[in-house]
């Protein structure tokens, strides 16, 4: 019983990682459509700028502002140089685009930075709030994660600009025609969604190192998460990020063997997308023909 | 009767290719050599999901750098072409079909990676090209009898596990042991290793495995797992990153068991210091080469002779990354084979000084740690020693145990 409790609370907590992950996912889908396979590479990217800032040594909580800044910036910047002139090309095109992005980041951190793992200090106290099962970190991930998730919402919600960028993605012919500057939207879109990628690398950096490849398993756990969630709405990505962790423990000690740990996360998906395309929160789309 | 004259048609043409292939390879020198140079390939993981591998390859140049602004061997620079294959086996295959048909090496050495030797291992025996100093721990680099071409550098897997279960039989034969492995060939020799070691005990002895994949974000909840198995001795066969989360977490969760780490991750500046030194107290490993960064070498003549390589070839690397030694030691042992092939450099000869190696003490090797083999013994290093990490360094102790 007492090792059934330990594997949920290590479930949420590597949950808790894939739902930050997911959520950025979610951000851009939200405005674009799209699923960015380069989401995890540049989240770990900002994550190695946050961790140069802290090794020159800027205190943690500047360097994690400065960070989302940057992070912010960039995802401005890839999208109006790049996604940009891509945007009426075959969904095809874009994957490819997005695939070379992944190699990118990748192969640029490692070159920089080099693969040996570096730690990654927590801003939360090391001793242990709730006895072993689960660090004081792990749990600080969770509450970040629902931070960014209501935050995401009042800007949503409660915001003209939110307000704009919903539009956008709805219905970006009459946005346009509504004087929203649509192609602006799709770049805030990609800065939010590389800054929430930012947050979530930081986070995630404490718990299993920071090395070049730290976000390339994780970002399939994300999909999953995102995909089981409904892929357009962010409490959905948080919900699933938090199941997958759980479940994904739970079946690999005691139902599959750890061997097919992974194949629990890639069957979600498949399933999700065969039986409920929408996910478990995910609006259904109606067409009018 | 078509078919007959088909078939006469194709042997011959295999014929006339099999006699033109022969050509090249009996004039004067042999390919890949010349009186100023010689040419020697390798593929290394420069990039994908094992280029911490990379930097061994970068030693690798740095090191025949060195040699060549000393003049080279005999006279002759060595011209080091060291190719990216991305850790992918089709890749391998193609890089090293490019240096043996086109660029026309001499011999392969260092290439990098299990599946990725395992993919050109039929490939280079087939052609007669000697791969040695093979830089993976998988045991089957070591069969003369088919595979005549091929010799491997690492101490292997299996022969590390043998001498951790020669420990645990003498030291705690009642121990309870859980293993974590990484679910490929690599963990999976590791395990075998253990179990051939433990003998007819391994079934009593080994209580709970639990494996991960490299695609998992942490191994935490294998930990949980094997802490809930209640053993005491915890054989932890991971990757550095994987190493690091599985030192700290069962330090975190309150599990002491008598921990034994594989030689992969026993690096203490890359793997003990992020997982935390005071986490790492007690653990045990075996050690072949010397570790840069241990105190106990400060005033070592090959320490400082590596760093002065280091400071002067490398200074952009990383200098607690220990991979960077294996390179060293590979580009070490290539000149070696080289000096011993004096003028007579043809592949054959490469292959017969390779397998004349005998009571070798290579600098940056633990004292006593000694290189040897013969033509029937394609195994290069076969002992090891004992050592517990103090929360500094690792202290040696025992005696060097050969897992012959």
């Amino acid at each position: 019983m007492e090792a059934f409790l330990h594997q949920v609370l290590a479930g949420l907590a590597n949950g808790a990682v894939y739902a930050s992950l997911a959520l950025a996912l979610v951000m851009i889908y939200q405005s674009t459509h799209h699923i960015n396979f380069a989401q995890g590479e540049m989240a770990m990217f900002s994550t190695y700028l946050a961790w140069a800032m802290i090794n020159a040594g800027v205190p943690y909580w500047l360097a994690f502002v400065s960070t989302v800044l940057a992070s912010f910036v960039i995802g401005v910047v890839i999208e109006r140089a790049v996604i940009r002139r891509v945007a009426n090309a075959p969904v095809l095109t874009v994957v490819v685009v997005f695939i070379a992005l992944l190699v990118i980041f990748n192969s640029v951190a490692g070159w920089i930075f080099s693969y040996t793992i570096k730690v990654f200090p927590s801003p939360f106290p090391s001793q242990p709030l709730f006895g072993p099962y689960i660090s004081t970190h792990e749990a600080g991930v969770v509450g970040i994660s629902v931070l960014v998730l209501t935050l995401l919402y009042l800007f949503f919600r409660f915001t003209p600009l939110g307000l704009a960028m919903r539009a956008t993605a709805e219905n970006p012919v009459s946005a346009r025609l509504a004087g929203i500057r649509v192609g602006w939207m799709l770049a805030l879109g990609w800065g939010l969604a590389a800054a929430i990628g930012a947050v979530a690398g930081m986070m995630i950096a404490s718990i299993v190192y920071l090395d070049p490849n730290m976000l390339s398993g994780v970002l399939l756990y994300a999909i999953a998460a995102a995909l089981l969630g409904g892929i357009d709405n962010p409490f959905g990505a948080v919900v699933g990020g938090l199941a997958i962790g759980v479940l994904e423990n739970l079946m690999g000690a005691y139902v599959v063997g750890t061997e097919l740990k992974l194949t629990v996360a890639l069957a979600v998906i498949i399933g999700v997308l065969i039986f409920r395309p929408t996910g478990l929160f995910g609006r259904a789309f109606v067409t009018r023909v | 009767m078509e078919t007959k004259r088909w078939l006469r048609a194709l042997a011959l043409a295999a014929l006339a290719a099999a006699a033109f292939a022969g050509c090249g390879e009996q004039s004067g020198y042999e390919q890949g050599v010349s009186d100023t140079e010689i040419k020697v390939g390798s593929t290394n993981p420069y990039s994908g999901p094992a280029s911490a591998y990379g930097t061994i390859g970068r030693a690798e140049s740095a090191y025949f750098k060195m040699i060549n602004d000393r003049g080279g061997v005999n006279g002759r620079k060595i011209n080091f072409i060291s190719l990216d294959d991305g850790y992918s086996p089709p890749r391998t295959v193609e890089q090293v079909r490019k240096l043996v048909e086109e660029e026309q090496v001499l011999f392969l050495a260092g290439t990098l990676g299990t599946p990725t030797n395992t993919a050109i291992h039929q490939y280079v025996n087939s052609r007669g090209v000697p791969h040695i100093f093979v830089n993976t721990g998988a045991t089957k680099w070591g069969d003369p009898k088919n595979f005549p071409w091929t010799m491997g550098f690492n101490l292997s897997y299996t022969a590390e596990s043998r001498i951790y279960a020669r420990y645990l039989l003498e030291n705690k034969p009642d121990a309870k042991i859980a293993i974590l492995y990484q679910n490929d060939d690599y963990g999976k020799d590791y395990v075998e290793g253990l179990k051939k070691g433990l003998g007819d005990r391994a079934a009593k002895m080994i209580v709970a495995e639990a494996s991960y994949e490299v695609t998992d974000p942490t191994v935490d909840s294998q930990i949980v797992s094997l802490q809930a198995s209640g053993a005491d001795t915890f054989f932890n066969v991971t990757t550095p990153k994987f190493a690091a989360q599985a030192i700290r977490k069962a330090y975190d969760i309150g599990w002491r068991p008598l921990h034994i780490l594989n030689n992969v991750s026993s690096s203490v500046g890359s793997v003990l210091a992020p997982a935390g030194l005071e986490k790492s107290v007690g653990l045990i490993t075996a050690l072949y080469f010397k570790d840069p960064i241990d105190p106990q070498w400060a005033n070592d003549d090959d320490v400082k002779a590596y760093t002065e390589w280091f400071r002067k070839y490398m200074p952009d690397a990383d200098f607690k990354d220990a991979f960077n030694v294996s390179g060293y030691l590979i580009g070490q042992g290539v000149v070696h084979v080289l000096e011993a092939c004096g003028d007579e450099l043809t592949r054959a000869n490469v292959m017969k000084q390779m397998a004349s190696i005998s009571d070798l003490q290579m600098p940056m090797m633990l004292p006593g740690i000694k290189w040897d083999t013969g033509p029937e013994d394609f195994f290069l290093i076969e002992s090891g020693q004992l050592a517990r990490f103090d929360g500094k360094e690792w202290k040696l102790f025992g005696e060097v145990v050969s897992a012959r």
